[in-house]
């Protein structure tokens, strides 16, 4: 591996969030942008060719070393690490809306709902799946929600365009006078 | 969002009032039930997809189901529109249940991402990042005893105290706590920043009983939820803010 690989390895060690290109960048003020870039790739290779128990990802909005899926079991036996509480459908539902509708107030969160959302607001919060993002100008400026880097990085996404866009999933939204009904 | 009524000693309860709790909302209950019949999303028999809605909320507490009911007097209202003649050939008719269509298919298209983010989290979750935190974070928990020496504690008094005027001994004033007074105090710092410090909220001069009156109405007010208490190091200093999300309440 070159010097720069080994750098970006160690750095990746360290850190307990992803790196970003621009912060893994500073590292080494002797090298561009694509040559840690390259060597990013090197280091990918590296875990993936020697066959590691640890793999170089790219997810929310930087680089990081996470284990491989396969030993996820192993470990959670062996009680070295815990998995994350899985959402529940509710949360779910708050979590797709924002995605797509951020910066987004509640009263449309409800209304796309059909439920209140007050509580399950709070606890994506309070996870930091989500952040308050600004305030509406409408009546009582309500404030408006946006989703978090922990979000990207919660659900393995790179960034948020990696999210289908609202015309490319099944339904979109044609009008009520539409033929095409799904499934 | 309604609780799950497991009332499993109980063998008369409907079965479908748990079942209900399977669903997370009134579009869901209704997209449901519009599969189960399997007809047309656009052509929804809204006489008869009304009184299964009926008949599924039928017999919960009213108070659980307020957005159930909601949707129920919607449908009921949709279905009397249906119902109301029209001319032959009148082209404005509007149908009364566009509304309702769009807002499931807006639903729909939501529960499609919501698989998404689902299988995405999923497979996130069988991978873990570096357990690496702080070391300063490692604060003990509350159910373990107190590791701490008299010595300890009456060092941190002390170093409270001494932020205070040297009461003069000749002239003591006995005063009460002014709770309420300092709770105007803070509300109006807050109202004026986000954020402020302990240090900000006391003058360098006050005096203990000021100091106690303070540290009450802090308490008081992070119970009420208008402030929240942050220390994000331990022994860090106290950061005061605001608390967004019951202000938005």
């Amino acid at each position: 591996m070159t010097p720069l690989a080994k750098l970006l390895e160690a750095a990746l060690f360290a850190a307990s969030r992803p790196l970003s290109l621009e912060s893994l960048a500073t590292l080494d003020p002797e090298s561009s942008p694509a040559a840690v870039s390259a060597a990013l790739d090197e280091l990918r290779e590296h875990y993936d060719v020697d066959g590691h128990g640890v793999e170089v990802v790219e997810q929310g909005g930087g680089w990081q070393i996470l284990t491989r899926a396969e030993y996820a079991e192993a470990i959670e036996r062996a009680q070295v690490a815990v998995r994350p509480q899985r959402l529940s459908a509710a949360a779910l539902e708050t979590m797709a809306i924002i995605a797509y509708r951020q910066p987004i107030g509640r009263a449309e969160i409800e209304e796309i709902r059909g439920v209140a959302v007050g509580s399950v607001l709070k606890s994506l919060h309070e996870r930091g799946l989500i952040d308050i993002v600004g305030r509406s100008e409408g009546i009582g400026r309500p404030l408006l929600y946006g989703t978090t880097a922990q979000f990207l990085e919660q659900f393995g996404l790179r960034h948020l365009e990696e999210l289908p866009r609202a015309d490319e999933l099944a339904i979109a939204l044609r009008g009520a006078g539409s033929t095409a009904v799904a499934e | 969002m309604i609780a799950p009524a497991f009332r499993v000693a109980d063998s008369d309860a409907p079965a479908f009032v748990v079942e209900l709790s399977q669903f997370t909302g009134p579009l869901d209950l209704l997209l449901s039930l519009i599969r189960d019949e399997q007809v047309d999303i656009y052509d929804i028999p809204i006489a008869r997809v009304a009184e299964q809605f009926l008949a599924r909320i039928g017999t919960l507490g009213l108070d659980e189901a307020a957005d159930y009911l909601e949707m129920a007097a919607r449908l009921l209202r949709i279905k009397a529109q249906m119902l109301l003649p029209r001319a032959d050939g009148e082209e404005s008719w509007e149908d009364p249940r566009a509304e309702l269509v769009r807002r499931l298919l807006e639903y729909q298209q939501m529960r499609e991402v919501v698989d998404l983010l689902e299988h995405r989290g999923e497979e996130r979750r069988h991978q873990f990042n570096r357990r690496w935190v702080p070391q300063t974070a490692d604060i003990t928990p509350i159910s373990a005893p107190l590791a701490l020496t008299l010595t300890d504690l009456l060092g941190a008094v002390d170093r409270v105290l001494r932020t205070a005027k040297e009461p003069v001994l000749h002239d003591v004033v006995p005063r009460a706590l002014d709770v309420a007074g300092a709770m105007s105090t803070v509300r109006m710092v807050l109202s004026l920043r986000r954020e402020a410090r302990w240090s900000d909220l006391i003058g360098r001069d006050a005096e203990p009983w000021q100091i106690l009156s303070v540290l009450l109405a802090l308490l008081e007010m992070a119970k009420l939820g208008e402030l929240r208490i942050a220390q994000p190091r331990a022994f860090g200093s106290v950061e005061i803010c605001r608390d967004a999300i019951s202000e938005a309440a």
